[in-house]
């Protein structure tokens, strides 16, 4: 180019007398088509597995529509439209089964007791997770105290803790008699000091529902005896009482791994390996069999009792290994500014280490809460009647029997159990975001 | 504020008086367990009693009665409660080491899919993840064993799967190809290894591929170019089809070793022996001369010559045992049953789904700042992975993957629902059905969970000691 200028008639001029030839436009960097060539084909090893992944797309989405949606049968009366050669997905027979899996043997006459607890049971969740309700404490107050004591009473027809109720043999009658004396002079005496009212109201509030629960007797609701219950509301409560109780208890066993005296700190230790080396399925095994030969014969806890309390104990050490994470990610600082302050044991712990050690694990806590509603699907090894457990059984019904039927009841299980695992992983997701968005690093 | 005298977190223990609240809490927590315990064990002992439970072992050495459909060592109903004890401690260990083996490699594909900068494979491998891990490991299993395997067609109409390259006719023939094929892939390989430091990438991928071409083709053909006998080559699919799944089960031709059956598992043993000195001798060569030795190919030969040698010594009674349909059920071969299949099957993808996100978490934990060195310092993508990311990767991923490993056999007492004989279903399902010696069964089942996971525990422990960052 400066040779032909330099030849040119006017030398001195650096002009350009011709445009240089247009460059071709640059590869795109934006847009669909780069997007489509940076994330789908930036190379051969990598067009290789997108070709691939979408061969087995085709190969998967397409009949999984037409079986769960195109040659589904939506409405039938019985099996017979589901048994056809070409039939898809039998929905009608999830239709006709609902309030058996929702219910499982609960009087059909009586069900409006568990849409009321289970209503309720959303409300107090909802309001004690949504991020910026007012009245959140109260809340989760009334669903780790309260709500259990009452949902109790509605289910059953019985008051859990009938406070006029003694049992029969002398020793228990003694521990009763100290267990609610005990609790009203704790009670008595964190109101009395004007400290820790939360904590005075709610064990004042779990007596005085108890006794409220003796007087719904009276008032003549019919008992249900738990061989009645199954189905998604069974598999509700053990979620619900696995984490209304293994998180305080995982807290107490963790403060008590990581107490000074000896003798707590073995105790907590033992505890925890032992269940967390077992399998759920022989500790529900122990808890079915076991647990009544340890007390007299007359305590032998209800046959849905003895799985809840096995379920709690196995998450409650799981638990409390997660909050145990939470109180090491406590720095030292804050325990020893704690106590410069002159602040007790119990101060330092309920105010200022647990607070933040819990925040920390609440992804934690969450994914425990998965594994532990994923766990309820066990309790069926006891003879419980689970959601899972009235599915398996609601194929065998001769009227639906036939080859779609389990595939459609799995497929309507999985979907159930899906939302909520996933919806509990969305919601720790989120508050795990708004929690380190507060921070500065 | 004012009335909080007494400190519960103390300064050093040695300078201070004793602490009676602590103690005193103690002890009282003490006596209440063994005040607790106590009647605890008189209630059992008088249960106990009045139910006629046994109290001692003896029933272990009592014949069980009843029959087991899968067992790795020989048992039959005349067999002991002890027998059969074994039979279930034996399938549980070989459903969890088989897991284990599936789970480890699904998880970790999926794990490096997710963070693969190709969208699908990323998008692919989060559904699978979220899919399974938010569903129940009951309810895939059911899924797997009622919805899947239950409905396939019976032996009659079985799934069949035409055996690639497993019809070996000729065993000369097939360990002339073997030793061909690894002696072309280590020359080849050489040869790239030297191109490879120079520019010529596309020489490099030419080799690359021209290799694999040889490989299929010595499979193929070696034989018959090597001249032994007519051998129509060991890739036979005109036969018919080798592999059969149906309602069943899964059918897989097995070897029959024949006269090589004695030998065989000792050479192999002795080679894998062989074959891992010399991986640590070439280690050792590499830290301290700088020498780059073909490990993998050396060692595959090391492996593969005195196992086809003694097949050939061994001649044509080496062969392979094929399921044939016979009457109405296929015999012969290796029977791998539904219920095996469908629990290794759950066991392994669902496990494979918390591995994926270990893999991840651990892949992402390595700084950005050292995949930048690497390629700063000219190392190649794999190179890369191989030498910088994964060993830092694995010291955050070895705990989590331990806890998965033990899950996984924790979770293989799912077998009792699908009637799987593990130690579950066997030793506290029908043992416990049949003696009633529920606290001496329980207390057993648990002491070898807890046997399994305190040692793995100790395992990991010295592991991690030995891989954890050595800080200033």
């Amino acid at each position: 180019m400066t040779e032909m200028s330099a030849s040119s008639s006017t030398p001195q001029t650096f002009v350009r007398p011709a445009m240089t030839p247009e460059r071709a436009a640059p590869v795109p960097t934006s847009g669909a088509l780069a997007w489509i060539r940076d994330n789908l084909f930036p190379g051969p090893a990598s067009s290789v597995a997108t070709i691939l992944g979408l061969l087995l797309l085709l190969w998967v989405i397409p009949p999984l529509a037409k079986f769960l949606f195109i040659d589904a049968v939506w409405s039938a009366e019985n099996g017979d439209a589901c048994r056809a050669q070409e039939a898809g997905a039998c929905w009608a027979y999830v239709r006709q089964k609902f309030s058996f899996f929702m219910y499982g043997s609960y009087p059909r006459e009586e069900v409006w007791r568990v849409n009321l607890t289970l209503i309720a049971g959303a409300i107090l969740t909802v309001w004690m997770l949504w991020p910026d309700a007012r009245g959140r404490g109260g809340a989760a107050l009334a669903f780790f105290t309260v709500y259990p004591v009452l949902a109790f009473g509605i289910l059953t027809g019985s008051a859990p803790f009938p406070v006029g109720w003694l049992p029969s043999s002398p020793e228990g009658q003694i521990i009763w008699i100290v267990l609610v004396v005990a609790l009203f002079a704790i009670a008595s005496t964190l109101f009395y000091l004007n400290r820790n009212i939360g904590w005075a109201i709610a064990i004042f509030g779990f007596i005085a529902w108890s006794e409220l629960g003796s007087w719904w007797l009276s008032l003549g609701l019919p008992l249900v005896g738990t061989h009645l219950w199954g189905g998604i509301f069974v598999s509700l409560l053990v979620a619900t009482v696995g984490i209304v109780f293994s998180l305080p208890l995982g807290i107490v066993l963790a403060l008590g791994r990581r107490s000074q005296m000896p003798v707590l700190r073995f105790l907590s230790v033992m505890l925890i390996e032992f269940v967390r080396g077992v399998p759920l399925i022989t500790v529900l095994v122990m808890a079915n069999t076991m647990l009544p030969l340890f007390v007299p014969e007359s305590w032998s806890p209800d046959r849905l009792l003895r799985p809840l309390i096995g379920v709690a104990l196995f998450s409650a050490v799981y638990m409390a290994e997660v909050v145990r994470g939470g109180l090491q990610s406590v720095p030292k600082g804050q325990y020893e500014g704690a106590m410069a302050l002159g602040l007790s044991w119990s101060q330092v712990t309920r105010l200022v280490v647990l607070p933040q050690a819990l925040v920390t694990v609440i992804p934690g806590i969450v994914n425990s809460f998965i594994a532990l509603f994923k766990d309820t699907t066990l309790v069926a090894i006891v003879g419980i009647f689970d959601f899972l457990k009235a599915v398996d059984t609601g194929r065998l019904d001769p009227v639906w029997a036939g080859p779609k039927i389990s595939t459609t009841g799995y497929i309507f299980a999985a979907i159930f159990y899906f939302i909520f695992c996933f919806g509990m992983s969305r919601y720790s997701m989120m508050m795990e975001r708004r929690h380190s968005a507060g921070r500065s690093h | 504020m004012s009335d909080a005298t007494s400190t519960g977190r103390p300064p050093p223990r040695d300078t201070r008086p004793v602490d009676w609240r602590a103690l005193s809490v103690q002890i009282a927590i003490a006596l209440a367990i063994l005040w607790l315990g106590w009647h605890a064990i008189g209630n059992v002992a008088e249960n106990m009693r009045a139910r006629n439970i046994p109290s001692n072992f003896d029933f272990l050495f009592a014949t069980a009665g009843f029959d087991l459909n899968q067992s790795l060592i020989s048992y039959s109903a005349t067999s002991t409660y002890g027998r059969a004890f074994l039979v279930g401690l034996l399938n549980t260990l070989a459903v969890a080491a088989i897991g284990i083996f599936f789970a480890t490699i699904v998880g970790f594909a999926v794990g490096v899919a997710r963070l693969s900068q190709n969208w699908m494979a990323a998008k692919l491998a989060a559904m699978y993840v979220e899919i399974i891990r938010n569903t129940p490991l009951l309810l895939q299993l059911f899924f797997w064993y009622t919805a899947v395997l239950a409905p396939l067609p019976g032996p009659r109409q079985s799934l069949s799967l035409p055996a690639l390259g497993l019809r070996a006719p000729d065993p000369e023939a097939t360990m002339a190809a073997v030793i061909a094929a690894a002696l072309a892939g280590v020359a080849l390989l050489a040869i790239r290894n030297q191109i490879k430091g120079s520019a010529l990438k596309t020489a490099g991928f030419a080799i690359s591929a021209l290799f694999i071409i040889l490989m299929i083709a010595a499979i193929l053909f070696g034989p018959r170019i090597l001249g032994f006998g007519e051998a129509a080559g060991i890739l036979d699919i005109s036969n018919g089809a080798y592999v059969f799944l149906n309602n069943r089960g899964l059918f897989l031709p097995f070897p029959s070793l024949g006269g090589a059956a004695i030998w065989f598992p000792v050479i192999l043993l002795a080679s894998a022996i062989g074959a891992t000195g010399f991986a640590f001798w070439a280690k050792v060569q590499r830290e301290e001369k700088g020498l780059i030795i073909p490990v993998f190919w050396i060692n595959l030969l090391i492996l593969v010559v005195p196992a086809a040698l003694t097949i050939w010594a061994a001649g044509s009674s080496v062969s392979l045992d094929y399921p044939q349909l016979r009457g109405f059920n296929l015999a012969g071969g290796a029977r791998v049953y539904p219920e095996f299949f469908a629990l290794v099957l759950g066991l392994s993808l669902y496990t494979a789904s918390f591995i994926a996100e270990i893999v991840r978490a651990g892949i992402l934990s390595v700084a950005k700042g050292q995949t930048e060195a690497a390629l700063a310092l000219g190392l190649r993508r794999p190179a890369i992975l191989k030498l910088v990311i994964i060993p830092q990767a694995m010291r955050v991923v070895i705990p989590p993957l331990t806890n998965q490993y033990l899950n996984l056999t924790k979770n293989s007492s799912l077998a009792v629902f699908i009637g799987f004989p593990d130690l579950v279903q066997v030793f506290v399902g029908t043992v416990l059905n049949q003696t009633g010696a529920m606290i001496q069964i329980v207390s057993i089942t648990m002491a070898v969970y807890l046997v399994i996971s305190l040692v793995t525990s100790l395992a990991m422990n010295a592991y991690n000691n030995k891989m954890a960052l050595t800080e200033r």
